[in-house]
């Protein structure tokens, strides 16, 4: 037997949430180093990975495991990688140590009285962000449907802890105010993703019964269903085939988020420590299109297909809407929340519009957000601690104070508004440039979130960064080393892949195809009016 | 020649000589002793634990008892496992004691649960770190002289001489008899003695609380009155179905019902086979079974009764009943009434879909954790009936498995709710858990992990249990059922996310309650209970397995 890599991956941090809960509780600083140290193994892992996975292989996954678990519910435990799937769960080990440096400090309790010996909020804070990466993983590799939905659902727990249990200080806010504002925030965060959940179990029992029924034996297996419905043994009726299709798209719709079940975003992005909300937005809510690509459309293409049309149009209100509202907003991390909800617009609408540039567009941009919003959203989260107000109408003219955090801000803030050079720019291009050969009507109209991003973005820096310095502003200090760690090397990622996205296209590309070719859809032939053979392919 | 007939002739003719002198032998009744060793095994312990009571001094009961009843549950589970695996459950089932008592795989399952569940549930009984000590003696859950008025002062001199009930392990013993038998009754009269024996015990148990008495009394006295009269439906119904065939044995029945019967009885001619007997007679058989399972519309009492019960015994009951109550149910459903199941399913569907969404939508509004968790516990036992429907082998044993899930989570849950105290004894309003998980997070925590299994969160048993049911009645047709059973899971989800959101996200109050420091008793409880459900979360393998070779009734 060979070495269960894609197991271990997930083990490592779920063993590191349980060593940092172990920490005693005087040992604060024990507990964040235990927790950077897994997140770092966790990384090694998964380059590992990268380093192991054959973009040319043949077979749709690879560094597969297989085990027995519960054959009574026909549930194998089921592991391997994709192009799509090795990526994501890279940038998922990428994050989480930012995540964690960035959160140093952010659950030091704030009195040395505790209400008890036991309470330990740190060790709690570090093991939940490495419980929710375990768990995050393992659903990137899961190539079991059960398998994936237990742990699509149980991380919402530990998010749920994350949200409601640690948050900003409290501003101007009494803290009583601010833990109310915050448990709702969890509750919503919560109710919102199980009653998503709950929907595809149905469809998962569904799913069940239709493989009992026509295989004579209930299946979970991606891999046995694709191939059983390739050849004929398994045949889904449209209509049964369209209700599980709307069962896991309603699930993965929320998760992901999309319009209009996305309100529980800003409210969780908003209440959470800027951290946690870059572990929401750049690593929990991919599982979310992910999920689209892997499951939706892989088990029933033709209910994908049908359903296009509408969730095109979703997708596209979903990105002019979150960009309005964006323009909006005079809180910082809901600004931030919006635009996310916006781009995930522009990744659901390059996964629908059934196109190789599309789908290649999404996956990219789904490693792009990723980066760019945990920048963005970190860097915002230094500004806030300092100043202990997420308003954008208390701060002005930082730039003159704290140059290097203004500077990393607009960087960072370029890349959410997709500038050419830095990486956003290529997805979104392949994305619009894929839409637009299927739907130039909804390709055109998506462009306009363009526009809007670069207002929102330019607007925010230049209100809180340019103008004359604001009082309450003069004597912040810029960044410290543990935050420009955290900042340099996602900003100098986004540069790379800016310029060069090849190494990771390289690894999505033939996955993107395979989805495809799951789907029976093959790219638009270029119009004879289409002069640029070049743009059409 | 008629059995009525015969015994008509012993007073109509006078007895010649012959006849006197070679008496009539009576064959003796044929019990395989061996095979009813769990029930004999538990209800010889209970006579034991009378005469313990009885001649021993007031000073050595209380470790006698608790000894004798561990011992005597642990014994009555290794009858089970023995008999389980001679393989009376799947080769060798057949019904015993003259067609009496069956012993076959649900039976069996079902009694090695109960006596599980009551070997954990008296550990909570023997509790006594929990109350300060009255008048330096230790005290435990139980009044300290059960017909002492409240508040009188026969009560005070009790209080004062510190006379601990130690009755309630004799009643815990009867009760687990008469649940022994209940899933494993074959015929409708030994269902009904059955009945009589776990719900008589229970009823006076209810009335023993130590603090709130009243409540506790009126608690008695509700669950009492509203059983009586369930069992009196019940009794009706039994009588129906005896005049519709002529026998109370299952068997018998479900020939006529299926129109196999072979030689009818002349003196009930007039009324065999009058499906109106058959219907109603059902029907009502049916209403007190529901009753017991606390279905709706048959559920006023739970939520009463949970909330004044002892909170031991709330736990046992909760835990215990439910199971032997269902075990009967599919048992009457599966065997007798099959020949019937078109009509009966749409009239389950209805129960089912109520019962999920009364118990879902009125636990939402609740304010003291155990009605919350009785609301709790009538709509999982919708969720149950989802299982009960599908009327196929993976229904039952999805059922099986669901009821031995829920028994731990329920049975732990409780224990739990015993630990949260303040000066009136349990604090078991929900405004006074507020910041529980800063000031006992271990605590708080156990919890959680038990309203998360009762939620269906993935990773808990509670989750495998849901699935499997919910996958029987897809499977069976039933994809509706299944529909409301998520959209109710969603609904009851709120609520309990709501206890989580005030033990860890509130502030605690400054006069809150505190957490006591239990005994090893309750610690084991509670263990067992975060064990059971973390285990058959992420490993119900081999669970399923036995529930799926226990899912075939003798008939």
């Amino acid at each position: 037997m060979s070495f269960p890599l894609l197991t271990v991956t997930a083990a490592v941090p779920a063993a590191g949430a349980l060593a940092t809960a172990a920490v005693p509780a005087a040992r604060r600083a024990a507990a964040k180093w235990t927790a950077l140290v897994f997140s770092l193994a966790t990384l090694v892992l998964a380059g590992v990975q990268l380093a192991r996975f054959d973009p040319d292989a043949a077979g749709p996954f690879q560094l597969t495991e297989s085990h027995a678990w519960i054959s009574d519910f026909g549930v194998r435990y089921e592991l391997g990688v994709d192009g799509i799937g090795v990526v994501l769960v890279a940038l998922t080990a990428l994050l989480v140590p930012f995540v964690v440096l960035a959160g140093w400090h952010d659950a030091d309790p704030l009195e040395p009285a505790t209400p008890s010996r036991r309470w330990r909020p740190t060790q709690g804070f570090f093991a939940l962000i490495l419980m929710v990466e375990a768990m995050v993983v393992i659903s990137f590799e899961a190539t079991d449907v059960f398998v994936f939905y237990v742990f699509f659902e149980a991380m919402l727990i530990p998010m749920y802890f994350l949200i409601g249990g640690f948050g900003d200080r409290a501003g101007e806010r009494t803290e009583d105010e601010a833990a109310a504002q915050r448990s709702y925030a969890a509750v919503k965060f919560l109710l919102y993703n199980l009653a998503g959940g709950l929907v595809m179990l149905a469809a998962v029992v569904g799913l069940y019964a239709v493989t009992a029924d026509q295989l004579g034996h209930g299946t979970f297996s991606l891999t046995e269903i694709v191939q059983a419905r390739g050849s004929g043994r398994l045949h889904f009726a449209t209509v049964t085939e369209r209700a599980l299709f709307l069962g896991f798209f309603f699930a993965f719709a929320v998760k992901a988020p999309l319009w209009p079940v996305h309100t529980w975003l800003p409210n969780a992005m908003g209440e959470a420590t800027a951290p946690v909300a870059v572990l929401i937005t750049a690593v929990v809510d991919k599982v979310g299109t992910f999920a689209m690509l892997r499951f939706c459309l892989q088990l029933f293409p033709g209910a994908s297909t049908w359903a296009t049309p509408v969730i095109v149009v979703l997708a596209l209100i979903s990105i002019l809407y979150g960009a309005l509202l964006a323009v909006g907003q005079r809180d910082i991390k809901r600004l931030i929340a919006y635009a996310s909800i916006s781009h995930f617009g522009f990744i659901i609408l390059g996964i629908f519009a059934m196109t190789t540039q599309g789908q290649g567009g999404a996956t990219l941009y789904m490693v792009n957000h990723g980066i760019s919003t945990a920048a963005l959203m970190l860097v915002a989260g230094f500004l806030i601690s300092r100043r202990g107000s997420r308003l954008i109408a208390d701060y002005g003219g930082v730039q003159k104070v704290a140059p290097v955090l203004a500077g990393t801000f607009l960087v960072a803030g370029l890349a959410t508004l997709s500038l050419p050079g830095l990486a956003p720019f290529v997805s979104e291009f392949l994305v619009l440039v894929g839409t637009f050969s299927r739907y130039p009507v909804a390709g055109a109209v998506a462009t306009v979130g363009i526009v809007l991003a670069a207002l929102y973005v330019l607007v925010l820096y230049q209100r809180t960064m340019t103008g004359p310095v604001e009082e309450s502003v003069r004597a912040m200090p810029d960044l410290r080393v543990r935050e420009l760690a955290v900042v340099a090397p996602l900003i100098a990622l986004l540069l790379f892949l800016g310029v060069y996205p090849k190494p990771v296209t390289r690894i999505l590309d033939p996955a993107v195809e395979h989805t495809m070719s799951q789907v029976h859809r093959t790219d638009p032939q270029p119009d004879v009016r289409v002069s640029n053979a070049e743009g059409a392919k | 020649m008629s059995h009525a007939a015969a015994v008509h002739r012993l007073w109509t003719e006078f007895p010649t000589a012959a006849a006197v002198d070679a008496p009539k032998k009576i064959p003796a009744p044929h019990i395989e002793y061996a095979q009813l060793s769990p029930t004999l095994i538990v209800l010889g312990a209970a006579v034991l634990a009378v005469l313990v009571e009885a001649f021993l001094p007031r000073r050595a009961r209380h470790l006698t008892q608790l000894a004798l009843s561990v011992v005597g549950l642990a014994a009555g589970f290794a009858a089970v496992v023995a008999l389980a695996a001679k393989g009376y459950g799947t080769g060798k089932a057949h019904a015993a004691a003259m067609g009496a008592v069956a012993v076959d795989g649900p039976a069996l399952f079902l009694q090695g649960t109960i006596l599980l569940v009551a070997l954990v549930a008296v550990l909570g009984f023997a509790e006594r770190r929990l109350d300060p000590a009255a008048h330096g003696r230790p005290v435990d859950s139980f009044a300290a002289q059960a017909a002492a008025v409240p508040g009188g002062d026969a009560e005070q001199e009790a209080v004062k001489a510190g006379r601990t009930t130690s009755e309630v392990f004799p009643l815990l013993l009867f009760a687990v008899a008469g649940m022994l038998v209940f899933p494993a009754a074959d015929d409708l009269l030994t269902l009904f003695v059955a009945l009589e024996v776990f719900s008589l015990p229970l009823y006076i148990l209810c009335a023993l609380a130590r603090r709130k008495r009243l409540l506790s009394q009126e608690a008695a006295v509700k669950y009492f009155l509203l059983g009586a009269f369930s069992s009196a439906v019940l009794l009706f119904g039994i009588a129906l179905l005896y005049g519709y065939s002529g026998t109370v044995a299952y068997s018998g029945i479900a020939d006529v019902v299926s129109g196999a019967v072979r030689t009818m009885d002349p003196a009930l001619a007039a009324t065999t086979g009058n499906d109106a007997l058959l219907l109603i007679g059902g029907a009502m058989v049916l209403m007190g079974l529901l009753f017991k399972v606390g279905a709706a519309p048959f559920h006023m009492w739970t939520p009463d009764v949970y909330q004044g019960a002892p909170t031991p015994v709330t736990g046992f009951m909760a835990a215990a009943t439910k199971v032997a109550a269902f075990g009967a149910l599919l048992r009457l459903l599966y065997v007798v009434l099959p020949g019937l199941r078109w009509d009966w399913r749409p009239v389950m569907w209805g129960v089912a879909i109520l019962t999920m969404l009364v118990g879902a939508i009125v636990a939402v509004t609740q304010t003291d954790v155990k009605r919350l968790l009785a609301y709790s516990s009538i709509a999982h036992a919708g969720f149950i009936l989802a299982g009960v429907i599908a009327v196929s082998p993976d229904g039952v044993s999805s059922v099986l498995f669901y009821l031995g899930a829920y028994a731990f989570v329920t049975l732990g849950a409780f224990a739990v709710v015993t630990l949260v105290r303040d000066a009136g004894g349990e604090a078991t309003h929900l405004s006074k858990w507020a910041g529980l998980g800063r000031r006992s997070p271990l605590v708080a925590a156990v919890f959680a992990v038990f309203l998360l299994a009762f939620a269906g969160i993935p990773l808990t048993s509670g989750f495998a249990g849901k699935f499997a049911v919910f996958k029987a009645a897809a499977a069976g047709g039933a994809v509706p059922l299944v529909i409301v059973g998520v959209v109710s899971s969603a609904v009851a989800a709120f609520f309990y996310v709501r206890v989580i959101v005030l033990m860890f996200f509130s502030e605690p109050k400054g006069d809150g309650p505190s957490v006591a420091v239990p005994s090893p008793l309750t610690s084991t409880a509670i263990g067992i209970g975060v064990a059971v459900t973390i285990a058959l979360g992420v490993a119900p393998q081999y669970f399923l397995d036995l529930a799926g070779q226990a899912g075939v009734f003798v008939r």
